[in-house]
C-alpha cells in the first residue's frame, strides 16, 4: 500500500485533473447523444457563449471568485439566452439559426465587455481569471471541482436512467409521444437543462468553444459503431471518458497547455478513426461493400437469364 | 472643411478607432444579409472560428500580419470549412449541425493549440486575436502598422462591394430560389462557395478590429435587424450598414464612457440593443406592430358583426323594438371579450349605431347600409356554396360567417352576377340589395 499511497501523493494534481476531465467527457458523451439525435448539437455552443456575461455578473455581485456562484450565474444566463432564442424563433420572422447566432454573439460581446471592465476596474479581478472560461484552464482544477462534476454527472445519469424510455420516444417519434400524452415540451426542457448544466460545469476546464466539441464528438463517433440507442449511450460515455483521459495525459506529458484544445484534438482523431474504420457505417466498410456489390453485379450481368438469388448481396 | 480638420485633430483617437470599426462592421453587415436570408448564419459563425489556425499559420510563416497571405489563407480555410461540413454531411451521413460543429470546433481547437504553444514567443497575443484590440489601432497610425491594418480592412470592404455589385443578380436568385438558379444555368454551388470565400476574407480583415470571435455578432445582428425593417433586399443592405455604423459609434462612445472596457464588446452590445428595439418597434414585423395589427383586425371584424347582429334582429322583429338589444347582450353575442365590449362605443363614435332610451342599441342609416352590405355578402356566399357545391343547409352558415368580412364590393358583384342576381338565400331570407 505504501507504493500506492506515494503514487497518489506525487501525482495528486494530475489525478484530480484526470478525474475531472474523464467524468466531464463521459457525461458529455451521455448527454450529447440525445443532443445530436435531436439535432440540437450547436445548442451547447450557444449556451457556452451565452453563459459568459452570467459569470461576470455573478463575480461582480458576489465580490470574489467563487466557482459555484459563478457557475450558477453562467447557468442562469445561458438558459436565459436559449429561452430568448426560442422566443425569437417563435414570435418574429427571424429564423432559428439567425436567432442562435445573434444571441450567442451579443451575449458573448457583453461578456467580453464586462470581463474587460472587471479586469481593469477592480483590484480582485484579473483578465486571466475570466479568460480561463474562454480557453479553459485545467491547471486550476481542485478537489472540490471534482466533487461538483461528480455530483452533476451522477444527477445526469440518474435522470437519463429514470426517463430513458420517455427520452427515447420523444427523440425518435415526437408526434407519437405527444399523441400518447407524454409531456413532450417538459421533456425537451429537461434535456436542455441537462445540456446547460453539463456545459456550464465544463466551462472552467475546457472553455467555451471546446465544450461544444465535447458535447458533439464522442456521440458522433459512437453513432458510427451502432444503431441502438442504449449501446450508443454507453459507447459515447466510454469514448468521452477515454478522450478526456488521454487528452489530459497527453497535455500533461508534453506540457501543452491549456489542455482543452488537446482534448478536443484527441476527440477529433477518435471521430476520424470511427468515421473511417467502423464496420458497416464506416467509410472504408462502405467502400468495400460498394466494390463487392459492383463486382457481383458485373459478374451477374453476364448471365442475364438466371433467376435472382433469395438474398441479394 | 477646416472644422473637419479641427475635429479630427481634437478627436484623433476616436476618429481612427471609429473609422476602423465602421469599415470592418460595414463589410460584415453586407455579407451577413445573404447569410441570414439563406439560413446560413451559423456557417458564418463556424468560419469565423475555423479561420483561427489559418491566421496563426500565416503569421508563423510570414512573421507579420500582412494582407496577402492572410487573405489567401483565410479563403482557403473558409472554403475548406464549408467543403468539409458538406462532405461530412453528404458522404458520412453525419447530420448537418453536428458536422458543422465537428469541423469548426476541431479547427478552432487546432488554432488555439497552435496559438498558445507555437506562437508564444512571437508578437501575437492570444487575447488580441480572439477579442480584438481596436484600441491599439490609433497607435499604429503613427508607425507602419496602420498601413497594413487599414489596407486590409479597406481591401475587404472594396472587395465586398465589388463582389456584390458584380454578382448581384446571381446572389439574389441563388439566395431566394436555388432551384430556379440551377435551372437558369447559374451554379448555386459556385455562388455558395464564392460567398463563403468572401465571408472568410471579411472575417480575417475584421479580426484585428473585433477579433475572430466577435465577428459573429457583426455578421448576423445588423442583417437580422434590417430583416425586421424591410422586405426588399436592397433596402435590407442599406439598413444593415446603417445599423453597423451606428453600432460602431455607439459602441465606441459607451466604451469610452465606461472607461476601461472592450470597444468590440460594446459594439456587439450596441448592435444587440438596436436588434432588440427592432424586434419590438419595427413597423410591420415588430411585436408591437403585430399586436396592434391583430387588435385592429379583431376590432374590424367584431364591429361588423355588431351592426350585422342589430340588423338581423331588426329583420326578425321589424323596426319596432319588440326585441331590444342592450350593450351587454350585444357584446356577449359578438364574442364577449374586451374587444367586443369596446366595439359598441367605437361604432357609436363612427355613427353606425345610437343609443335609445335605456341603453337600447339601434342602427343609424349609415350603420344599416354597412350591415346590409355585410349580410348581402354572407347570404350571397351561402347561395354560392349551396348551388356550386351542393352543401346541405346546415353547412352554409359557418363558412359564410368567416368569409363575409373579406368579400369586397367587386367580389360581391361577381357573385351576384354568377348567381344571376338572386333575391333570397338558401334559407329563404331576403338578400339585401346593394
Amino acid at each position: 500500500m505504501n507504493g500506492f499511497e506515494t503514487f497518489l501523493a506525487t501525482h495528486y494534481n494530475t489525478l484530480v485533473v484526470l478525474a475531472c476531465t474523464s467524468l466531464l467527457g463521459a457525461t458529455s458523451g451521455l448527454v450529447g447523444t440525445f443532443a445530436i439525435l435531436r439535432r440540437r448539437a450547436l445548442l451547447g455552443d450557444a449556451l457556452a457563449h451565452a453563459a459568459l456575461p452570467g459569470i461576470c455578473v455573478a463575480f461582480m455581485v458576489w465580490g470574489e471568485r467563487s466557482l459555484p456562484i459563478m457557475l450558477l450565474g453562467a447557468l442562469v444566463c445561458g438558459v436565459l439566452g436559449v429561452l430568448i432564442v426560442s422566443f425569437l424563433a417563435w414570435a418574429t420572422r427571424i429564423k432559428e439559426d439567425a436567432a442562435i447566432g445573434a444571441v450567442l454573439g451579443v451575449f458573448f460581446g457583453a461578456g467580453i465587455a464586462l470581463s474587460t471592465w472587471i479586469s481593469k476596474a477592480t483590484p480582485t479581478g484579473s483578465r486571466a481569471g475570466l479568460d480561463s472560461y474562454i480557453l479553459g484552464k485545467t491547471a486550476g482544477i481542485i478537489r472540490q471541482d471534482v466533487y461538483l462534476i461528480a455530483g452533476v454527472s451522477l444527477a445526469c445519469l440518474v435522470v437519463i436512467a429514470l426517463l430513458y424510455k420517455e427520452f427515447k420516444l420523444a427523440t425518435f417519434d415526437r408526434d407519437f409521444s405527444r399523441v400518447q400524452g407524454w409531456p413532450t415540451l417538459a421533456l425537451d426542457l429537461l434535456l436542455m437543462g441537462l445540456i446547460a448544466v453539463i456545459v456550464v460545469v465544463g466551462l472552467p476546464a475546457v472553455g467555451v468553444v471546446l465544450m461544444a466539441a465535447m458535447l458533439i464528438l464522442p456521440a458522433a463517433a459512437a453513432r458510427f459503431w451502432t444503431d441502438k440507442l442504449g449501446t450508443m449511450l454507453a459507447l459515447a460515455s466510454g469514448l468521452g471518458l477515454f478522450i478526456g483521459c488521454s487528452g489530459t495525459l497527453a497535455s500533461a506529458q508534453f506540457s501543452l497547455t491549456p489542455a482543452g484544445p488537446v482534448i478536443v484534438l484527441v476527440g477529433s482523431a477518435v471521430f476520424l478513426v470511427s468515421m473511417l474504420l467502423a464496420p458497416r457505417r464506416g467509410t472504408v466498410a462502405r467502400l468495400v461493400e460498394q466494390w463487392r456489390f459492383n463486382a457481383w453485379l458485373r459478374e451477374r450481368l453476364q448471365r442475364p437469364g438466371e433467376p435472382l438469388p433469395e438474398e441479394m448481396p | 472643411m477646416s472644422w473637419l480638420h479641427a475635429f479630427l485633430a481634437d478627436h484623433d483617437l476616436a476618429a481612427w478607432t471609429i473609422l476602423a470599426g465602421v469599415i470592418s462592421n460595414a463589410s460584415c453587415a453586407l455579407l451577413g444579409c445573404y447569410l441570414v436570408l439563406r439560413r446560413m448564419s451559423l456557417l458564418g459563425d463556424a468560419i469565423s472560428h475555423a479561420i483561427l489556425p489559418g491566421i496563426v499559420v500565416a503569421f508563423l510563416l510570414t512573421g507579420k500580419l500582412s494582407p496577402g497571405p492572410l487573405f489567401i489563407g483565410a479563403i482557403a480555410i473558409g472554403i475548406l470549412t464549408a467543403f468539409l461540413t458538406q462532405t461530412l454531411h453528404s458522404f458520412a451521413n453525419v447530420p448537418e449541425d453536428s458536422s458543422m460543429g465537428i469541423v469548426f470546433t476541431s479547427l478552432f481547437a487546432l488554432g488555439v493549440f497552435l496559438l498558445t504553444n507555437l506562437a508564444r514567443n512571437v508578437d501575437l497575443d492570444p487575447g488580441c486575436v480572439l477579442y480584438g484590440a481596436i484600441e491599439h489601432i490609433p497607435f499604429k497610425v503613427d508607425n507602419d502598422g496602420w498601413v497594413s491594418t487599414f489596407a486590409t480592412m479597406g481591401l475587404a470592404l472594396v472587395g465586398t462591394l465589388i463582389f456584390i455589385a458584380l454578382f448581384w443578380k446571381e446572389l439574389k436568385i441563388a439566395s431566394f430560389d436555388p432551384a430556379l438558379a440551377s435551372a437558369m444555368g447559374i451554379s448555386a454551388m459556385l455562388v455558395h462557395y464564392l460567398l463563403m470565400g468572401m465571408v472568410s476574407v471579411v472575417t480575417v480583415a475584421a479580426f484585428e478590429v473585433v477579433g475572430s470571435v466577435l465577428v459573429v455578432p457583426m455578421l448576423i445582428v445588423p442583417a437580422a435587424t434590417a430583416h425586421l425593417l424591410t422586405d426588399r433586399l436592397g433596402w435590407m443592405m442599406v439598413w444593415s450598414v446603417v445599423v453597423a455604423v451606428l453600432s460602431s459609434f455607439i459602441g465606441y462612445a459607451s466604451a469610452a464612457a465606461l472607461d476601461q472596457t472592450s470597444v468590440a464588446g460594446m459594439m456587439a452590445v450596441a448592435a444587440g440593443g438596436q436588434f432588440a428595439l427592432a424586434v419590438f418597434l419595427a413597423p410591420r414585423h415588430g411585436l408591437l406592430a403585430k399586436v396592434f395589427h391583430n387588435l385592429s383586425l379583431a376590432m374590424r371584424i367584431v364591429s361588423e358583426d355588431l351592426v350585422a347582429l342589430v340588423y338581423r334582429t331588426e329583420e326578425l322583429s321589424g323596426r319596432s323594438s319588440d326585441r331590444s338589444l342592450s350593450w351587454r347582450q350585444c357584446a356577449r353575442a359578438i364574442g364577449g371579450g374586451p374587444v367586443a365590449w369596446l366595439a359598441v362605443p367605437v361604432e357609436r363614435r363612427r355613427g353606425h349605431i345610437r343609443f335609445q332610451r335605456g341603453w337600447v342599441i339601434e342602427l343609424t342609416n349609415e350603420g344599416r347600409r354597412k350591415a346590409q352590405s355585410l349580410v348581402r355578402s354572407h347570404r350571397l356566399w351561402e347561395a354560392f356554396l349551396s348551388e356550386y357545391f351542393q352543401l346541405p343547409l346546415d353547412h352554409l352558415h359557418e363558412p359564410a360567417e368567416r368569409i363575409e368580412h373579406f368579400i369586397g364590393p367587386e367580389l360581391q358583384e361577381s357573385l351576384a352576377a354568377e348567381l344571376r342576381k338572386p333575391e333570397v338565400d338558401p334559407h329563404g331570407r331576403e338578400i339585401p340589395p346593394e
